[in-house]
């Protein structure tokens, strides 16, 4: 598959995440928007790795070229296990005080 | 077309379809489910690369784990498609256009470039094996993967600090 496609892909996936957290004002699916930017960002680091993986396999076919790209992915997977927790709970606790999750009530540093 | 080619173009336009219903559908479990869907289209491009690892860990921990997070939250908060709150017409253009001319810039840009007789290496290659991915991980990133368990023991706690009441 060319690189291209992957990379196109992965820019309209970005946008499309990029258009929800900018429209929508339920906290959730903001958030929701943000996963779907991140998993954007993997699905291009994999195809640059396999890029790459192609580039080298022709000169050294046991090379491991391109290992780094999916560890990379690896550790985002666990940042972003790590932040949803986090983002959940102050979700959740903003729901408590103020009973609801539309981010529009939250302009209190504006006054 | 070979099968590989039709499985890569199902998939792509079950993402991008199924990314659009997760920001335009109304009632918040229903942009869970849609969610859902996008991460198994992104586990079959990874099948399609060979990174079987990323695949499965992606359905594990993405589609298995926060998902059902998202939903259990969404649940205990009662939201559905009338608690959705009411979005400003203007504001609903202006944030389409702006990610809309985000797209097009970065597609511009990108167009022609040099990668553009550089192919991914599909059906095949060993790299995303388990086997590989975990010489690497053990042997060359051993203090980042330790580091790691410290963040989610502090995540943890902060979660729980958070959550408590008061």
């Amino acid at each position: 598959m060319p690189i291209n496609y992957y990379i196109f892909l992965a820019v309209a996936l970005f946008s499309i995440g990029v258009i929800g957290v900018l429209t929508r004002r339920n906290a959730i699916i903001v958030f929701m928007c943000i996963e779907l930017m991140l998993n954007a960002v993997n699905l291009l680091l994999v195809a640059f790795s396999k890029m790459h993986y192609a580039n080298a396999v022709t000169f050294n076919p046991g090379t491991t070229t391109g290992a780094e790209a999916q560890l990379f992915v690896f550790f985002i997977m666990v940042v972003a296990a790590a932040e949803v927790s986090v983002g959940l709970a102050i979700i959740v606790m903003m729901y408590r005080n103020i009973h609801s999750v539309d981010i529009n009530f939250l302009n209190r540093l504006k006054h | 077309m070979s099968i590989t080619e039709v499985l890569f173009w199902f998939l792509t336009a079950l993402a991008l379809l199924s990314a659009l219903m997760v920001v335009f559908s109304r009632n918040p479990v229903h942009s869970v489910l849609w969610l859902i869907a996008v991460f198994f289209a992104i586990s079959g491009h990874y099948i399609i690369l060979n990174a079987q690892f990323l695949a499965i860990v992606n359905l594990i921990v993405y589609a298995g784990a926060i998902m059902v997070l998202f939903l259990f939250v969404i649940m205990l908060m009662n939201l559905n498609a009338e608690a959705e709150p009411q979005k400003n017409r203007w504001l609903w253009w202006a944030g389409t256009i702006a990610g809309g001319s985000l797209m097009l810039v970065i597609i511009a840009a990108l167009k022609d470039t040099e990668t553009k007789t550089q192919m991914a290496f599909v059906k095949g290659g060993d790299i995303g094996l388990i086997q590989n991915l975990g010489m690497v991980l053990f042997k060359d990133y051993v203090l980042p993967f330790e580091i790691s368990s410290v963040l989610f023991l502090s995540a943890m706690v902060g979660a729980v600090v958070i959550g408590k009441k008061d």
